[in-house]
């Protein structure tokens, strides 16, 4: 019995041993399902592995509608990956449901983050210690048609820049037909899309107010700058009529069939956006107030390691994220997925800046604000209700933004508790 | 007495344990081959449903362990505005769209019964919308059902001069837009369904019905609409729960603000899908899935007492 134990323990550590040699780590990765972002993580998980012939990393995707959900579920199902992408809003359910851990000092120093990353990436930042670090940042910009311009005999290559502006160029471009009906929008009106980030970060703010207190904690834009950044954003449609909340379904379709001058979104639409064949379009920064603030949202997919990982796998998944956080991957991701490099070194060169796309998308990251959301599809809900309630109820601007902002405050209470 | 007893006894019980013990292989066997989609089904259907209404009791989010709360989540359930109007949209989808589906699905079985000429053409483009993916359908009822230049409706009644209608860009055409869509994809599988009850009603009642000179309506009314009613009652049933449990139309012809504009087309079922997988509240969620099983439960008997057979 005994010579049989041993005989075993012998064939175990050849096994052992072997196993050790062929040092097959393999680590899985998984971000949601977008072509660009496939293929620029396809490339880079190329290089990373010929840069690390010892480990394998094997990526797979889900369609973003149920991204998250996916992610939840294998975690509760304890079959997490060992690196993940996720939106910087879910960081608090993914913190608090022990889904991460906190990414290593020794490996990623808090400081060293803070000096090479825009500041915006303290939205990862949790009780000090960090959960994961972006590839890609996005900001906010005003796409505008320039043929629709030209028709109005405004000069395309001198967009609006700030909120007089915008009107008036909305008023010179919209069109309407014989019995009233707007048959192209001088602006699209979007708070499904990215107008709730323009009304709550930007509007809000310029408009004297500030959206959020006590690190977003406390829905603070009930008041008059509130109010005024709601009837600014509803007057568009019922005073201006330059643009009309479901026209052509959805913003970007709108600004993407060249039936609306200007539409406000995101880097990540430079991809479905570039292949507009019948006119040209332009980006510029959101415009300014009258005083000349500007403002703009950021946000980001960040990349994290899953809780639980550790040993060999830990240090394969630190290696990776690290590889996939450094300016060489910021630059593959640039040009493939056309998002803005994380890093200040990667993002701020010349050749960027000059880039009259990618420019005044870069300049927007200055100022910029992340909102910490804690349940983002319920506060984005809020925002469009509040919308709705003006435009479709006619409610007093006033009151529709009191109740949006109860309803806020008790989501986030909820999530606090 | 006793050993007499026994001896005389003995045989019959013999025999019955023999014949108990063929019943009883006989049952065995039976059982045996229920079993495997009796336990597949109490594995994947009904102790998920159980344990669906233990997590109502829960603060279950699927990331950390439940809570018993006892029913913290009822009360919050009861008290949220947002239920009572979703509750509201349900009961208009089911007491405003069986009727009327099972009234059109009735009149075009009806008259497509008697028409001879391409029947089967006409009931294969009836059921064509069945067959059709829900998602693929909605989004193009939303095209439909947008404003001009796109939308082909509004494109329509500007033609005439009719002024522009919002559809589900208004608080309250919103739904009944969205129930007609439902309306229209469903309405295939019940006129099959009611041509094949009118066609089991044998000819010799219309026959004889005739040469004693009854109308057409006397025999819609006392022939055709009483011996239809076993197809009726299943149709009212089946399709009841169906508009309980409407969903995908709902969620793509709406899914830029699901449920929307201000809550107004929202089902239960969609709710309970935003509860759990958007806001990770699953214990809140299983509690508004047992009201949604408990209100099925009880139409469903309802239906089947008041249309029961007498």
């Amino acid at each position: 019995m005994r010579k049989y134990l041993a005989l075993t323990a012998i064939a175990a550590g050849l096994w052992g041993a072997g196993a050790s040699q062929a040092h097959a780590v393999e680590i899985e990765y998984w971000q949601y399902l977008f072509d660009s972002r496939v293929t620029a993580m396809n490339e880079l998980i190329d290089r990373f592995e010929e840069l690390n012939p010892d480990i394998t990393v094997k990526q797979t995707t889900f369609p973003y509608a149920d991204y998250q959900t996916r992610l939840v579920a294998a975690k509760a199902a304890g079959k997490s990956p060992e690196v993940m992408q996720l939106f910087y809003g879910w960081l608090d359910k993914f913190a608090s449901g022990k889904l991460l851990q906190p990414l290593s000092e020794d490996m990623f120093p808090s400081a060293e983050i803070e000096k090479d990353f825009f500041p915006i990436v303290t939205a990862m930042k949790r009780d000090g210690k960090y959960y994961g670090l972006p590839t890609a940042v996005r900001s906010l910009a005003l796409f505008y048609n320039k043929k629709l311009f030209k028709e109005a005999g405004l000069d395309p290559e001198n967009p609006p820049q700030n909120l007089d502006e915008l009107v008036k160029a909305a008023q010179a471009t919209v069109k309407q037909d014989g019995s009233g009906n707007m048959i192209s929008a001088g602006i699209t009106l979007d708070m499904a899309g990215q107008d709730q980030h323009w009304w709550r970060e930007v509007l809000v703010r310029q408009f004297g107010g500030d959206p959020y207190k006590n690190d977003y904690t406390q829905v603070n834009y009930n008041d008059e700058a509130g109010k005024k950044a709601l009837e600014f954003y509803t007057g568009l449609q019922t005073d201006e009529k330059v643009g009309k909340v479901g026209f052509m379904d959805e913003g970007q379709a709108a600004f993407r069939a060249g039936l609306a001058a200007m539409t406000i979104d995101g880097t990540f639409r430079l991809g479905s956006f570039s292949s507009i064949k019948n006119f040209d379009w332009g980006v510029t920064e959101l415009p300014a107030n009258a005083d000349g603030l500007r403002s703009n949202y950021a946000s980001y997919f960040a990349n994290g390691i899953a809780a639980g990982v550790e040993g060999e796998k830990l240090e394969a998944a630190e290696k990776f994220l690290k590889f996939v956080s450094s300016k060489e991957a910021m630059d593959v991701w640039l040009k493939t997925v056309g998002e803005l490099p994380a890093r200040r070194e990667a993002a701020m060169t010349d050749e960027n800046l000059k880039d009259p796309i990618y420019g005044p998308f870069l300049k927007g990251l200055d100022y910029a604000h992340t909102t910490l959301f804690v349940d983002e599809s319920a506060q984005r809900q809020v925002s469009i209700d509040m919308v709705n309630r003006v435009l479709l109820q006619d409610q007093a601007p006033a009151e529709s933004l009191k109740q949006a902002a109860e309803a806020e405050q008790a989501i986030i209470d909820h999530s606090k508790k | 007495m006793t050993s007499a007893n026994n001896t005389q006894v003995a045989p019959p019980a013999g025999r019955s344990r023999k014949r108990l013990r063929m019943q009883t292989k006989r049952v065995l066997w039976a059982w045996g081959f229920l079993a495997l989609p009796i336990i597949f089904y109490s594995w994947i259907r009904f102790y998920p449903t159980l344990d669906a209404f233990w997590l109502s009791f829960t603060d279950w989010d699927l990331l950390s362990e439940p809570n018993f709360i006892g029913l913290d989540n009822y009360r919050h359930l009861f008290n949220d505005p947002q239920f009572w109007q979703v509750f509201k949209n349900t009961f208009t989808y089911l007491l405003v769209g069986t009727p009327l589906s099972l009234f059109f699905a009735f009149i075009i079985a009806y008259f497509l019964d008697r028409v001879r000429f391409m029947q089967g053409f006409i009931r294969a483009l009836y059921f064509l919308p069945f067959l059709t993916t829900a998602s693929a359908m909605a989004w193009v009822w939303r095209w439909f059902y947008q404003p001009v230049p796109i939308g082909i409706i509004n494109g329509f009644l500007s033609d005439f001069g009719i002024a522009q209608q919002p559809f589900i860009r208004s608080v309250d055409q919103a739904l009944p837009s969205v129930l007609a869509t439902a309306i229209w994809a469903g309405i295939g599988f019940q006129i099959v369904i009611f041509m094949a009850g009118l066609r089991a009603i044998p000819q010799t009642y219309y026959e004889a019905a005739r040469i004693d000179g009854l109308g057409e309506m006397a025999i819609l009314r006392k022939i055709t609409l009483p011996l239809l009613k076993p197809t009726t009652v299943f149709l009212v049933v089946f399709s009841s729960i169906g508009f309980l449990r409407i969903f995908d139309q709902v969620y793509n012809i709406t899914t830029n603000d699901p449920g929307g504009p201000l809550n107004s087309t929202k089902p239960l079922v969609l709710m309970i899908y935003q509860s759990a997988f958007s806001s990770y509240q699953m214990g809140y969620a299983a509690a508004q899935t047992v009201v949604l099983f408990t209100i099925l439960l009880v139409v469903s008997l309802m239906q089947l007492w008041v249309m029961r057979e007498r």
